[in-house]
């Protein structure tokens, strides 16, 4: 990897499954203390029926974080309908913490608070990109289905970092019905909690036993593990500032130090891979969406070095 | 700003279908152009610019409005497309535009701000502030509401805004928030936001598996029907999935969304418009399902309770929905 690399940050996202206040809380602990991160994204944006759990351990979390020198952003939800998520998303701005928006609701509420573009906000040209930076969003962190040609134009003269999704399953859905209280049989209202039980999502299979999608309560997401540690050098060659690297259950200081290493060109993209692949346990790798074909494909120097 | 009907706004993707629509008693039309600057981007389908202005003439002529969908998002680095379309609209005369690019409707603002301006449903606006934010920003008229609200929830929304609402009344039914799925992206490569295309018919194949037919998407089986069972098109959030060892229509059974049980609600709750969805379908599906709904506003209006004629025959899996607009949906 060439130099070019080290100008690129690690952003870890939100956590977006269900998981209980305590692991949530050593998740972010060891963030704090161990992953050569620079933002860490914290807040439910998936379920406004889960926020009780972790807002008790909110505050040591973020205290935490920024004693480690992370710059910590409140993330918005994606999907806001009732008032509760409404006022949800006020809260956040008057917390004080510069906020993501994934939502145009949160853009709204924010007065002249410190925001960011999240990845649920559909900029998808140079011109949307430029009409938030004009509005004074200090990041953009770009939707997950676009492609290297496209994040090239949008930037190409741009004034404020630009993120890509760089790992993780990737967010493909989100839905006004709960697909985990379905499955169960249950209702959303009464859904007794049961993505609880997945820590990395359902998996979602075809009639013909392949793997395809994974949900998670009212969310869907890819069954595979979007990865862009190939793409590094193409990235930068875009001049993609910052890469999202997205909570899952398995060691995630692990997977910072992979990409870090590698953007600083002390680990081949290759030999990361491997590394990355293992650390996933099975779970198949791919990167169509940066290489403008199906999003659950793997580019060949993916494929190549993946396991699967 | 209640009402005792509302604007009746329907689906067109022919020429010929535009007349049905006219004819049947729509009181608005929408339409695309031949391109991927909409969302109903296939093969066959839409218009040129001269069948535009030719069916603005024909509207016009009849009292009718006519609305252009310019509802994917602009290609980065390409936006010459979807700005020539509205440069186009403008001069001829199209009533409003459907938008959710907001480096579009930045353009629409600054460089047509004499045409009426929709948020599409692609915006997914649920809140009154997510339609504040676009109202005060780019002098949007009117929203679409995505389909993800209850009923009551709607009617709270209205009271809390300055423009007008429209809202799916019959047609496909997005099970997903619309403008935020990827999930056709993911098994096709094909968008709707980038190409205006969901689970596209080049990507459809069916295969005989003895006395079974299995619909595929790409290279994922979507569904599998038993013999004499109706084979459906395999939208991808339409088919018979396995999770947690059950297999079944996991995100949605295939269902039109029909709102005729609710219209009386509708109405009372302030809606402006109903939109019929189906620029993909033919001028027969048009003119029944327009008549129809131009029926149950007729009898709506008199305070009556709208009757509905059986729409089965053209609804997807011959079975409706009132979908999110009923609590017990989610």
């Amino acid at each position: 990897m060439q130099s070019k690399g080290k100008n690129i940050s690690l952003t870890m996202g939100p956590v977006l499954f269900n998981w209980s206040v305590e692991k949530w809380r050593d998740f972010y602990y060891r963030i704090a203390d161990e992953a050569p991160v620079d933002h860490v994204v914290v807040g439910e944006i998936v379920c406004s029926k889960r926020t009780p759990f972790f807002m008790p351990a909110i505050g040591d979390v973020t205290e935490r974080l920024k004693a480690a020198g992370k710059r910590v952003i409140l993330a918005s939800p994606i999907l806001v309908m009732n008032k509760r998520e409404r006022t949800g998303a006020q809260d956040l701005f008057d917390s004080g913490f510069t906020v993501e928006a994934n939502d145009t609701t949160a853009l709204q509420n924010m007065g002249g608070n410190a925001f960011t573009v999240g990845p649920f906000i559909n900029i998808y040209n140079e011109a949307s990109r430029a009409y938030f930076e004009r509005l004074g969003a200090e990041r953009i962190a770009l939707p997950g289905e676009l492609s290297l040609n496209s994040i090239e134009p949008i930037t190409r003269g741009a004034k404020v970092p630009i993120e890509v999704f760089g790992f993780g399953r990737m967010p493909l859905a989100i839905s006004a019905r709960c697909y985990h209280a379905r499955v169960k049989g249950l209702s959303k209202d009464s859904c007794r909690y049961v993505c609880a039980n997945d820590p990395d999502g359902m998996d979602v299979g075809t009639l013909d036993g392949d793997d395809f999608l994974c949900i998670n309560g009212v969310q869907t997401l890819s069954h595979t593990f979007h990865n862009v540690i190939t793409d590094l050098e193409a990235l930068a060659h875009a001049r993609v500032s910052a890469i999202r690297l997205s909570p899952h259950d398995m060691d995630m200081v692990a997977v910072a130090n992979i990409f870090r290493q590698t953007l600083d060109g002390e680990l081949a993209p290759q030999a990361a891979a491997e590394k990355l692949e293992r650390l996933a346990d099975g779970f198949p790798m791919s990167n169509g969406f940066l290489h403008a074909v199906e999003g659950f494909k793997a580019s060949p120097a993916l494929a190549e070095f993946s396991l699967g | 700003m209640p009402t005792d009907t509302l604007e009746l706004v329907c689906p067109a993707g022919t020429p010929a279908a535009f007349h049905a629509a006219v004819d049947a008693g729509a009181d608005t039309v929408y339409c695309g152009l031949r391109d991927d600057t909409n969302a109903r981007n296939f093969p066959g389908l839409n218009f040129s610019r001269e069948e535009l202005a030719d069916a603005a003439d024909y509207a016009h002529a009849r009292g009718v409005k006519i609305l252009l969908a310019l509802n994917t998002y602009m290609r980065a680095g390409q936006p010459e497309a979807w700005h020539r379309a509205v440069d186009d609209a403008a001069q001829i005369g199209i009533d409003a535009l459907i938008m959710a690019d907001i480096g579009l409707l930045d353009y629409a603002a600054t460089h047509a701000p004499q045409m009426r301006r929709h948020l599409s449903v692609q915006a997914a606006a649920s809140t009154p502030e997510a339609v504040r934010w676009y109202a005060e920003r780019f002098g949007i008229q009117r929203v679409v509401l995505p389909r993800v609200l209850t009923v009551p929830e709607i009617a709270q929304l209205i009271t809390e805004i300055d423009i007008e609402t429209e809202v799916f009344g019959f047609g496909g039914l997005c099970v997903m928030t619309e403008g935020r799925c990827s999930m056709s992206s993911y098994a096709t490569g094909q968008s709707p936001n980038m190409n205006g295309v969901c689970s596209p018919a080049s990507h459809v194949h069916y295969e005989e598996r003895g006395s079974k037919l299995v619909s595929k998407l790409g290279e994922f089986t979507i569904n599998s029907f038993k013999e004499g069972e109706k084979a459906g098109y395999p939208t991808m959030c339409k088919g018979r999935f396995e999770a947690h060892g059950k297999v079944s229509y996991l995100f949605e059974d295939p269902t039109s969304l029909n709102v005729v049980s609710v219209l009386p609600e509708l109405i009372k709750a302030g809606v402006t418009a109903l939109k019929l969805e189906g620029r993909q379908r033919g001028k027969a599906y048009t003119k029944k399902v327009v008549s129809a709904f131009r029926r149950a506003l007729d009898t709506a209006a008199t305070g009556a309770v709208p009757h509905m004629p059986d729409l089965s025959e053209v609804m997807e899996g011959g079975k409706a929905t009132a979908g999110a607009y009923q609590k017990s949906w989610q």
